[in-house]
């Protein structure tokens, strides 16, 4: 259960490698009794991030997901025994912008990781938590999302496309006890983003860990990180194609 | 469905509520699903012990008072709430032996967590006035037990959390009263030692007393109190006074919506608490209260609970044995210097515990403290749940809503003797709630 302060008992990662899932758990596995399901593929990061958890604390169980397999899902979130507390959906891929959308496959693929495979997870979650009466999905989003642009608008659009989907499913999901906190990171110093020139506002992965525990005490259903992000969106948002073309964005 | 929490209105979920009458209950209680069933009662514990997310939720039964016998015992229907019951009491010149700090619990509610009083030291708990209650168990079967009757069973149930069944109707001793009023000594007290002592050596001599202290004061005046104690007073005492045996009533203020932010500010808070302690005679006695003041000043305000908005607070409450005194102290510390904002914290000295598996009270002492829920106060209270802990005592979890399941068993060391109960009555758990699911009991 998420108690009265907001720290939650079972967590479920699904992305378990992801440099912000994990800065997440951490933050809840400090204060002590933390569960983690860790959602991910098999492999050597995986080990590493059961090790890292483990020692911080949290009792951890490492099960397979693979995005792209969607018929894989539902059996999945039904095989978790205990009441999922709080799901981050933060699996995802970046890619490379121009070969995204002229590479048929490339493009495909990142859709279906960013895209489909959000839907398909947020939709076994939400059965899951309307029954348990209670819980929090935490999507990752992102301000690309929000404001599609030239330079990445097949990782933008695939992000706005979950965007919408999560802040409907929280609609839909009122009154169930269910809730669902859409999160919009800028730019996040993650091994997503390595080697990458960082943007202005741009945070670590322990400021996104710090606003998804806070978002969720506070009941929130939609965050920036960092919060003067909204503003920046909801100025860029506004501003006119012709005049966007030429952002150095 | 419906969104319910406890009293400090934190961690809501969504359950299922159903209605009956205690006829009812065995078709019921068989008719839960697999998330379960609690008993709800007025939903005054602060946490989440009356509900139970994504299963159903009884909510109190009608209500029912019987006459009182020529013992003095009355037989109960378990969603009476106390109110109801002290206003078919007074008149009759009969009065509940343990009521809790506000009247409106149920007696279900009250037997689940076996509550105590101003009197615990000369009374004991709740669960200690039952001469025997009718049980729903999981399977739909109906038990009577009592002290003298599958005592097993019955202090499983008593501070059980209704995890044992559905508690259906109660027979409760009643003690005689001449007047609804109490006959009321005032004492303000400079520090903590001056109230532990005054407490030490007097309690034994009044049947109600409980101090509130000031968790805001620091350094010398550290724990600095009002001494509140008091007898029922005689009829004789009253002189003429119309209406003597005069029931309590109904809340007369309300606080009709929830703000949108916390009321209960440091500064609104530290002005208060000074205000009222300089308010407080330095010793008054034979003061005359109705019980409903002396018993339950918050009743008069419906809906207190809404002042500390969106957010919710939390209570901490905990016990730690007579010899621990330097670890109480060293818990006022911590908590006065951390500054939260607490109107007047409840300090009151334990006889001793009864046999309950689950009961709060052992003798010693209990402090009360509410402060507004926030992320930031989980390692504050996580510390001072080790003190607790290191002392032997325990947090009462009809306050509680965020304290951890590795620390249970040491606070309630008879757990597992609770836990044998219900794999016996309940071996599919069909009687669950969120406390439950979270302290993993
Ligand atoms: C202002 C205030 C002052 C208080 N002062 C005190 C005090 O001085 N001393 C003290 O001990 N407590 C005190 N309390 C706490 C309160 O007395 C207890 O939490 C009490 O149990 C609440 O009763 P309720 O009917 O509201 O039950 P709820 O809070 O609705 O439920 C409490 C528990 O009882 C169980 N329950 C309810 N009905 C039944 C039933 N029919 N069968 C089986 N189980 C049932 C529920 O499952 C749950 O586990 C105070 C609370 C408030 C708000
Ligand atoms: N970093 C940023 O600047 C930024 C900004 C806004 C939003 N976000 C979003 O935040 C989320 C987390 O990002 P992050 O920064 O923590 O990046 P990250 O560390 O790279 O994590 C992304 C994770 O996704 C997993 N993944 C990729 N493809 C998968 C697949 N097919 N199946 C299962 N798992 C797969 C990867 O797991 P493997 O270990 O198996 O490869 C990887 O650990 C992402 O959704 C990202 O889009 C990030």
């Amino acid at each position: 259960m998420l108690n009265a302060l907001g720290q939650p008992q079972t967590l479920l990662l699904l992305g378990g490698t992801s440099d912000i899932a994990l800065a997440t758990a951490r933050v809840w596995a400090r204060s002590g009794d933390l569960h983690v399901v860790l959602a991910a593929r098999p492999g050597p990061r995986r080990d590493a991030a059961a090790a890292e958890l483990t020692a911080a604390g949290a009792s951890v169980a490492a099960v397979d997901l693979e995005a792209e397999a969607t018929d894989t899902h539902s059996a999945l979130i039904a095989g978790i025994e205990r009441d999922i507390d709080v799901a981050l959906v933060a699996f995802g891929v970046l890619g490379d912008e121009e070969r995204a959308w002229q590479d048929h496959a490339a493009a495909v693929h990142l859709a279906t990781v960013n895209y489909t495979a959000p839907v398909s997870l947020g939709v076994c979650l939400a059965d899951r938590m309307k029954r348990q009466g209670h819980g929090v999905v935490v999507a990752l989003s992102s301000v690309a999302g929000e404001r599609v642009r030239r330079s990445n608008f097949v990782y933008g659009s695939s992000k706005a496309g979950m965007d919408g989907f999560y802040l409907g499913l929280g609609e839909a999901l009122r009154g169930t006890g269910a809730r669902v906190l859409v999160v919009r990171p800028g730019f996040v110093r993650t091994k997503m983003t390595e080697g990458r020139d960082p943007a202005p506002l741009s945070v670590d992965a322990d400021d996104v860990a710090a606003a998804i525990v806070k978002g969720i005490a506070n009941g929130d259903d939609l965050i920036w990180v960092p919060a003067a992000m909204r503003g920046v969106m909801s100025g860029l948002r506004h501003v006119p194609r012709a005049l966007f073309r030429k952002l150095p964005l | 469905m419906s969104e319910l929490t406890g009293w400090g209105r934190t961690a809501a979920t969504v359950g299922c509520p159903v209605s009956a009458t205690a006829a009812e209950v065995p078709a019921v209680v068989r008719a839960a699903g697999e998330r379960g069933l609690i008993a709800r009662g007025l939903g005054r514990s602060y946490g989440d012990p009356a509900q139970n997310a994504g299963g159903d939720v009884l909510l109190p039964l009608p209500t029912e008072i019987g006459a009182v016998a020529a013992d003095g015992t009355v037989r109960v229907g378990a969603g009476t709430s106390l109110h109801d019951l002290m206003v078919a009491l007074l008149p009759r010149g009969r009065f509940v032996p343990v009521t809790p700090g506000t009247r409106y619990v149920t007696v279900g509610g009250a037997l689940a967590c076996d509550v105590h009083g101003k009197s615990h030291h000369v009374t004991g708990s709740f669960g200690d006035q039952v001469v025997d209650l009718d049980l729903v168990l999981a399977s739909g079967e109906t038990r009577t037990v009592g002290p003298a009757r599958e005592p097993e069973l019955f202090w499983a149930t008593v501070g059980g959390l209704g995890l044992t069944g559905v508690i259906t109707a109660a027979t409760l001793r009643t003690i005689p009263v001449e007047t609804a009023y109490a006959e009321v000594s005032t004492q303000r007290l400079p520090d903590l030692d001056a109230v532990m002592g005054e407490m030490r050596e007097g309690d034994a001599d009044v049947t109600y007393s409980v101090a509130w202290i000031d968790t805001l004061a620091r350094g010398a005046a550290m724990g600095r109190s009002v001494l509140s104690r008091g007898e029922h007073a005689t009829r004789e005492l009253l002189g003429d006074v119309p209406d003597v045996l005069a029931p309590p009533r109904p809340p007369r203020l309300t606080v009709p919506l929830t703000p949108p932010v916390n009321l209960v500010s440091l500064p609104a808070v530290r002005a208060f608490n000074e205000a009222w302690f300089r308010k407080a005679p330095r010793h008054r006695t034979g003061e005359i209260q109705s019980l409903a003041t002396f018993f339950h000043p918050l009743d008069g305000i419906a809906g207190w609970n809404r002042a500390y908005g969106p957010h919710g607070f939390v209570q901490y409450q905990f016990v730690v044995p007579d010899h621990e005194d330097a670890t109480l102290v060293r818990i006022l510390e911590r908590i006065s210097a951390a500054r939260l904002p607490c109107f007047l914290a409840v300090l009151k000295r334990f006889g001793p515990g009864n046999d309950g598996l689950l009961s709060f009270p052992m003798a010693g002492w209990t402090l009360a403290y509410d402060v507004p829920a926030h992320p930031s106060l989980a390692p504050l209270l996580e510390e001072l749940d080790r003190q607790v802990v290191a002392a032997g005592g325990r947090v009462y979890l009809a306050k509680d809503s965020r304290l951890h399941p590795a620390l249970l068993p040491q606070m309630y060391p008879r757990l597992d003797e609770f836990r044998a109960v219900r794999e016996e009555v309940d071996p599919h758990r069909v009687l669950r709630s969120d406390l439950a699911r979270r302290l993993e009991i």
